[in-house]
């Protein structure tokens, strides 16, 4: 099964530790730190390297501490060669 | 997996600012930056009140209508909505939300003007100027978060206490035979001819907050076509007064509360009427 790639960044301190987030995701990527933050929480982090980026845990967290990257899939680019060139060449940049 | 799990934070932030992934063209969610202030909100962990601000926040940016849309907070846990909303906001004495806005609207009809009101602002006190302004099809937003509970003033029983549920006034659960039945304000102005959209959702699951954010979009499109009012129930949960942890607090929403507030449309634009 191809996998999409995703990542999340996590504000550490506006977390106020609820767990809604974990128990959002599919991939049971997230835990609680053991640590607190300035607040005295325990923030949330990333556990396991199988994000997929599906967004579940920033739809549910109360507090929009989660940012969520996935990664898109790159087109690949053709280059054209250019061989034999005789005469003018007039190149349009469009911008 | 072990070793990853004793990597200290430092070295997992570390990882974190050498991954490639995180880049602009990737992000595929972030908080709305210009609608909601980058500001921790005072709400209790695991409340609802947050997702519902951040889905106005989104669906506000995303109709670009950040400079002409006009909240009324209400009496609540929510009377500092003004703090984390970067939008005009007024507010309004207990329960008189609907009514303020009803008087901005008349006085700036091509503002978008919404209230955002609470259960014991909007069905206790604020009863009879919800029914009329339903009632008189006031072209607004009315956005009801629903907990069952009196929040702010330290988990008092509300008209939508469900029968049985302990509170601080009602602690040996509520007697439906003194205390009444708990009041479904949302079934009573659907009946109304005034309103144009109700509908009754809930922010406990991700699907269920994508739901809102479009009934909450669709309120102010009405809005924008001058419908009447729309009427948007949020059912939530209130850990701290239900005394559950958050996740408990959302198993006990969904076996009790919701089964007598069922999610769903209850008063959607007949075929052929937009």
């Amino acid at each position: 099964m191809a996998k999409v790639k995703g990542d999340i960044i996590i504000d550490i301190e506006k977390c106020k530790g609820c767990e809604l987030c974990i128990s959002a995701c599919p991939q049971d990527g997230l835990e609680k730190s053991r640590q607190v933050n300035k607040k005295g929480y325990l923030y949330v982090v990333k556990i396991e390297d199988n994000c997929t980026g599906c967004t579940n845990c920033a739809l549910v967290c109360p507090d929009g501490v989660l940012k969520v990257y996935r990664e898109t899939k790159k087109k690949k680019e053709k280059v054209a060669e250019i061989t034999n060139v005789t005469g003018d060449i007039t190149v349009t940049v469009k911008e | 997996m072990n070793e990853k799990r004793m990597l200290d934070d430092q070295h997992y932030e570390t990882m974190l600012a050498e991954e490639s992934l995180c880049t602009k063209e990737n992000l595929v969610y972030e908080t709305p930056a210009e609608a909601l202030y980058d500001t921790p909100m005072h709400y209790c962990p695991g409340c609802g009140h947050g997702v519902v601000h951040r889905l106005l926040a989104e669906v506000i940016e995303e109709m670009e209508i950040l400079h002409d849309v006009i909240g009324v907070a209400p009496v609540g846990c929510s009377v500092l909505a003004y703090n984390y909303l970067n939008i005009d906001m007024s507010e309004a004495a207990h329960g008189r939300a609907s009514a303020v806005a009803t008087g901005i609207k008349r006085v700036l009809p091509e503002k978008y003007v919404f209230s955002y009101q609470g259960d014991g602002d909007l069905a206790a006190i604020g009863t009879g100027e919800t029914i009329h302004t339903c009632n008189r099809g006031e072209n607004v937003l009315i956005i009801f978060i629903n907990n069952g509970i009196y929040g702010m003033t330290g988990g008092q029983m509300a008209p939508t206490t469900l029968p049985g549920m302990k509170s601080t006034t009602s602690p040996f659960g509520r007697d439906v035979d003194t205390m009444g039945a708990p009041l479904k304000i949302t079934d009573l102005v659907a009946e109304l001819p005034g309103t144009y959209y109700v509908t009754r959702q809930s922010v406990h699951k991700p699907a269920n907050v994508r739901k809102t954010k479009k009934a909450i979009m669709k309120g102010f499109e009405y809005q924008k076509l001058g419908k009447g009012t729309c009427f948007v129930e949020v059912v939530t949960n209130c850990p701290s007064n239900w005394k559950m942890t958050p996740l408990d607090s959302n198993t006990w929403m969904e076996e009790n509360m919701l089964p007598f507030y069922p999610l769903g449309d209850i008063k959607v634009p007949q075929k052929g009427e937009n």
